[in-house]
């Protein structure tokens, strides 16, 4: 029987020697779900996410994605790694990132930046990757900056190429690691705006942000982890507005002042 | 007063001295920088096994000078009786040889550390994309971190070029006749310093112009990426502050 989720994280736990950031975190998102990981800093959220593509290497879990286990083994450091480096690369390739500080790769220009892992992971001739960084760069509204190197494009403009980039892996699932944290505020919306439009589009997210309004309208679930634990997790609606626990009141009186 | 007649008559070997020079840059920058990429990236390599004895490497050929080493080779090498009764002989009886070896040998290592150095100095976000959109190891290396850090190695790179121009007047003392070898052959034959060393001198100067002129060019297609984007910003600045005035 297919699993009815994209993508099951269970029970992730992650030490960084004797600190316990996760302790058995599990998420699951079915096609669709725009999931909200939310909490304050140090709370593991973004460790969490990047355990789910193995850049942060948890010590103990399990990874799904459509029902296919992760092969994963421990390290002599007590930390696990992927069995298969060939199947963590596919893996990795059906599940796209965007990173808080952007990470284009500050020698390609923009179109270059979403051409790359078009043609040396999909293995796309340059005429198709050319052609579907186009549409993907105008799906996120910087076309007319294609030619423009990382370094002279505004944060905005940069966040909105990663999310060309991820976009045009047409993953299962796309991983946002507070996508808006490092941008100046009046450049957040642009951004949030684009967000919007690829959960619209049905597309299945899991977002780590700060952004409670993101949240609220957009999540189909919002997760509030504290001290590496899932403290509290619902719908957006009645979690924002009714916590249960005192932590998440806490937090969210903090949060919305 | 300038002896002129002196210049011009020993015009001809200074050319011949500056194929000699240019020809021996040539094979040991192209030696060097084809051995220095994998040897950079052996360098950054987080497996000891791989990473030390390229650092062992870089660290005694950078800790002794560049004469010593070639001396090494082209007197101490013909000591070794394992040397000359062997092919190697061929090679190492020949000035032109040794002179590659030692050259190659020591930009080999400066490069190799300056390449490793930009390697290092990649931002960590880079390489974690590379490797969140699936990519191995070699595709990371081959498209991301080696053409990142080899522009970023230009300006670093053009000095240990020029550097290296102008070592190679230490092939004059293992018997090949370059640039420095004329200059004092002009020297022995004439007695006179300024038409000697000060002709080599201009050869050197302009030899050096032409390297920098060449890297300032490479550096201006190759480091596009991180330039500032002012032109357009000072023209409205100066415009501005034309106005003020």
């Amino acid at each position: 029987m297919a699993s009815p989720y994209v993508l099951n994280a269970d029970n992730i736990t992650k030490r960084f020697g004797s600190v316990e950031v996760l302790r058995g975190v599990s998420v699951a998102a079915k096609p669709g779900d725009v999931i909200a990981l939310i909490g304050s800093s140090g709370s593991g959220k973004s460790t969490f996410l990047r355990c789910l593509n193995l850049l942060e290497r948890p010590n103990a879990g399990q990874i799904q994605l459509k029902g296919e286990s992760l092969a994963l083994k421990p390290d002599r450091d007590g930390a696990l790694s992927a069995s298969d480096p060939a199947q963590l690369r596919k893996f990795r390739a059906r599940i796209a990132m965007v990173f808080q500080h952007f990470n284009l790769w500050a020698h390609m220009s923009a179109e270059k930046n979403v051409m790359e892992p078009l043609t040396t992971v999909l293995g796309l001739t340059r005429g198709e990757a050319t052609e579907r960084a186009g549409h993907y760069l105008s799906k996120v509204g910087v076309s007319h900056r294609k030619d423009a190197y990382p370094a002279h494009l505004s944060g905005g403009e940069q966040q909105r190429v990663a999310i060309a980039r991820a976009l045009a892996m047409e993953p299962e699932v796309m991983l946002f690691d507070e996508p808006t944290s490092a941008l100046d505020p009046e450049l957040v919306g642009e951004v949030l705006r684009v967000m919007r439009a690829v959960a619209e589009e049905g597309r299945t997210m899991i977002v780590v942000t700060h952004e409670m309004s993101f949240a609220r309208e957009v999540s189909s679930e919002v997760v509030f982890l504290s001290k590496g634990i899932v403290e509290e997790r619902g719908p957006p609606q009645e979690l924002l507005s009714r916590p249960r626990t005192e932590r998440l009141q806490g937090f969210l009186a903090n949060t919305l002042k | 007063m300038i002896d002129w007649s002196i210049i011009a008559g020993s015009l001809p070997d200074f050319l011949a001295g500056l194929k000699v020079t240019l020809g021996l840059l040539a094979i040991s920058l192209a030696t060097g920088l084809l051995l220095s990429v994998p040897l950079a990236v052996a360098r950054v390599s987080s497996n000891p096994w791989v990473s030390r004895p390229v650092w062992l490497y870089t660290y005694v050929i950078r800790g002794t000078p560049l004469l010593v080493q070639l001396f090494i080779v082209y007197y101490g090498f013909a000591q070794i009786d394992f040397v000359r009764h062997s092919a190697l002989w061929d090679l190492f009886k020949n000035a032109w040889f040794c002179a590659w070896f030692a050259f190659a040998l020591n930009t080999t290592a400066y490069t190799t550390e300056i390449i490793a150095g930009a390697l290092k100095a990649t931002p960590h976000g880079e390489i974690e994309a590379a490797r969140s959109v699936g990519m191995s190891s070699f595709s990371l290396y081959a498209r991301i971190l080696l053409p990142s850090a080899l522009r970023r190695a230009l300006p670093q790179y053009g000095n240990e070029a020029v550097g290296m121009m102008h070592a190679t007047a230490i092939a004059s003392t293992v018997t090949l006749v370059d640039l420095t070898r004329v200059a004092r052959d002009v020297y022995a034959n004439h007695l006179v310093t300024v038409e000697a060393f000060g002709t080599v001198a201009i050869f050197y100067f302009v030899l050096t112009f032409a390297l920098v002129g060449l890297f300032k060019v490479a550096e201006h297609y190759g480091l596009r990426h991180l330039r500032a984007q002012t032109e357009r910003s000072t023209v409205a600045i100066s415009g501005a502050e034309m106005k003020t005035k």
